[in-house]
């Protein structure tokens, strides 16, 4: 499976090339320098990532294609077709698009408020750190923090009952259900877009607004015929990133929403715990398979963009 | 030539930058500032006190609340084994690459990157039987969970170190060492490891992050850390629950912070300007 990926998210690097490397690098003048016994030296970390990383995906891949008594089959595949599967994927899926679109757009419009803040600066200091805690140490945390907020007690939601007459669960609570995860997503998502969105911003030479400056164009024609067409790669690339994100997430839903499996990691979770859910064994290999299928597409569409990116920001 | 920049720089205006800061700023306070309101509630009387944080700070808690500490213990040790196991393998690994084996560069990078793509919870479908085998190997303790928390920082822990290490000429700082007769222990942990001193610390820290944050892999393999543990706690008390979440939260953008002092911006002049920040 490793190879499967490697090829298609990097195709520059052929495998067939890296035995031949170690030999070609102590041939070269400028390399004199021999570790003894180097090549054993990548053994323990090789070793660590076959068992932690290669053996576990295999096995997680592998089940899906294996019947109770360990045969391989066919039939658990069938079971992505089984409804409830597919309105899984279907709620991972619109949940991951809709938060990756919005988060996009919300961080990019920061990040472009950050234009020309000093790079050393408080202000930047405390957005970096910020970013990175509810971008990828929330989890948990976000369910508590939005159940606080717009739980049936929150704050904002006690706010708008007792001040403003309004009840935002007059049809019913939605925030334990799908579409609760929305705020919750959007939370995190928007400063993961300003992570990996900022560098690109940062990347847009001085020069090139005084290129435009000199041949007389205004702010608007900066934007419209260099920063955009520049940054449109970076930002899709961002976007892919985020809807990646969010497809894969699990913490927060796990902790906001107690019962049901309405998007796919949930379904995992419930495969796991409980072995029969469509009365079929190993349906968490399945869904694994088709979640990686998704993961792959994104991350090499993602790959592609940020190498199309890179050509900027050298 | 400045003016003509500052004229036609495409940022926003100051005033419409300070308002997008502003309100993108105070909406995502919100949440925060409601976690915060929901702790100092008095009950169902209305008002608000202190008590539950002198609660927590003053040890006045049950025993119903010992999940939580037993979390945060276990949380703790699996930072401290995890960031070893990062070290160990990942850091020696990196230099033999960098020195001996350029050409497997961007092999290790995308090895290193993987983790992204495999979502944790697709991973655990895997870990799960390996485990079981680890568990009749070294025990059920729960620091063996460090080993796969190594996996899932290693996309952290990889930017941090190779950002440090691309500024660093490491070729030409080993021969000059081997050159005046230093063995290659004493090469790795008195030349190199010294220059990458900023990286590794950066790499350490935010892996502590990670692993104190991590949810996923600890639930679904029935390990306690301190994130199942709020969840459990949360549903006898989410007050406490909360509060445990908001310190955690304030920890963790703490050890953000100090990342962004340490490693984040190179300050040499030299140095710097060649690294491909």
């Amino acid at each position: 499976m490793t190879d499967t990926i490697t090829s298609t998210v990097v195709p520059a690097t052929p495998p067939a090339r890296m035995p031949a490397a170690a030999a070609a690098t102590g041939s070269t003048p400028r390399r004199r320098l021999r570790v003894p016994g180097s090549v054993l030296g990548l053994v323990p970390f090789a070793a660590y990532i076959l068992l932690f990383l290669g053996l576990p995906t295999v096995i997680a891949l592998a089940t899906g294609f294996l019947d109770g008594d360990g045969a391989f089959t066919w039939s658990n595949l069938t079971a992505l077709g089984n409804p409830v599967v597919l309105s899984a994927f279907g709620n991972s899926l619109w949940l991951s698009a809709l938060t990756a679109v919005v988060g996009a757009l919300i961080g990019a419009l920061f990040c472009y408020a950050m234009i020309g803040a000093a790079p050393t600066g408080a202000l930047r200091a405390v957005v970096d750190a910020a970013s990175g805690v509810l971008a990828q140490f929330g989890g948990v945390m976000l369910a508590f923090a939005f159940v606080a907020t717009i739980g049936i007690q929150g704050m904002i939601t006690v706010f708008l009952r007792d001040s403003l007459g309004i009840d935002i669960f007059a049809d019913g609570v939605w925030l334990y259900d799908t579409p609760g995860l929305i705020l919750p997503y959007i939370y995190f998502q928007v400063p993961l877009m300003i992570i990996t969105f900022a560098p690109a911003l940062e990347s847009l030479k001085p020069q090139w607004a005084e290129a435009n400056a000199m041949l007389g164009g205004s702010t608007l024609s900066y934007w419209r015929h260099i920063g955009v067409p520049v940054l449109l790669p970076s930002f899709v690339g961002c976007l892919l990133l985020l809807f990646a994100n969010a497809f894969s997430s699990f913490a927060t839903a796990a902790a906001l929403t107690s019962q049901g499996s309405q998007i796919v990691p949930l379904q995992i979770r419930g495969a796991l715990t409980s072995e029969t859910v469509l009365g079929q064994e190993n349906l968490a290999g399945s869904l694994a398979l088709g979640m990686i299928v998704v993961m792959v597409i994104v991350m090499s569409a993602y790959s592609a963009l940020m190498r199309r990116a890179a050509r900027w920001q050298r | 030539m400045s003016r003509i920049v500052a004229d036609v720089h495409p940022g926003p205006g100051r005033r419409t930058r300070w308002i997008i800061i502003g309100v993108i700023g105070l909406l995502f306070l919100v949440p925060v500032v409601a976690m915060i309101e929901f702790t100092l509630r008095k009950g169902l009387g209305g008002g608000y006190d202190l008590s539950r944080w002198i609660a927590v700070f003053s040890g006045g808690l049950g025993p119903e609340y010992k999940p939580i500490f037993t979390g945060l213990g276990n949380s703790l040790l699996l930072a401290v084994v995890t960031v070893a196991v990062m070290l160990v393998l990942l850091v020696p690994t990196m230099v033999l690459v960098r020195i001996q084996f350029p050409k497997l560069q961007r092999m290790l990078e995308f090895v290193c990157l993987v983790p992204i793509t495999i979502p944790a919870i697709v991973l655990v479908v895997g870990l799960a039987p390996v485990y079981s085998v680890i568990a009749r190997l070294f025990g059920s303790g729960v620091w063996t969970l460090a080993f796969a928390y190594g996996v899932i920082v290693l996309p952290y822990a990889y930017r941090a170190i190779q950002t440090n290490l691309a500024a660093v000429d490491v070729v030409t700082l080993s021969e000059a060492a081997r050159s005046l007769g230093a063995g290659w222990l004493t090469i790795l942990f008195r030349v190199i490891v010294p220059n990458l001193r900023r990286g590794l610390l950066a790499a350490s820290f935010i892996s502590v992050a990670v692993v104190l944050g991590e949810f996923t892999i600890a639930a679904l393999l029935n390990r306690v850390n301190l994130q199942t543990a709020l969840v459990v706690v949360n549903k006898a008390d989410p007050f406490v629950a909360v509060i445990f979440a908001l310190l955690a939260l304030a920890f963790a953008f703490v050890l953000l912070i100090a990342i962004g002092r340490i490693g984040g911006r190179p300050h040499s002049s030299h140095r710097s300007k060649k690294a491909p920040a």
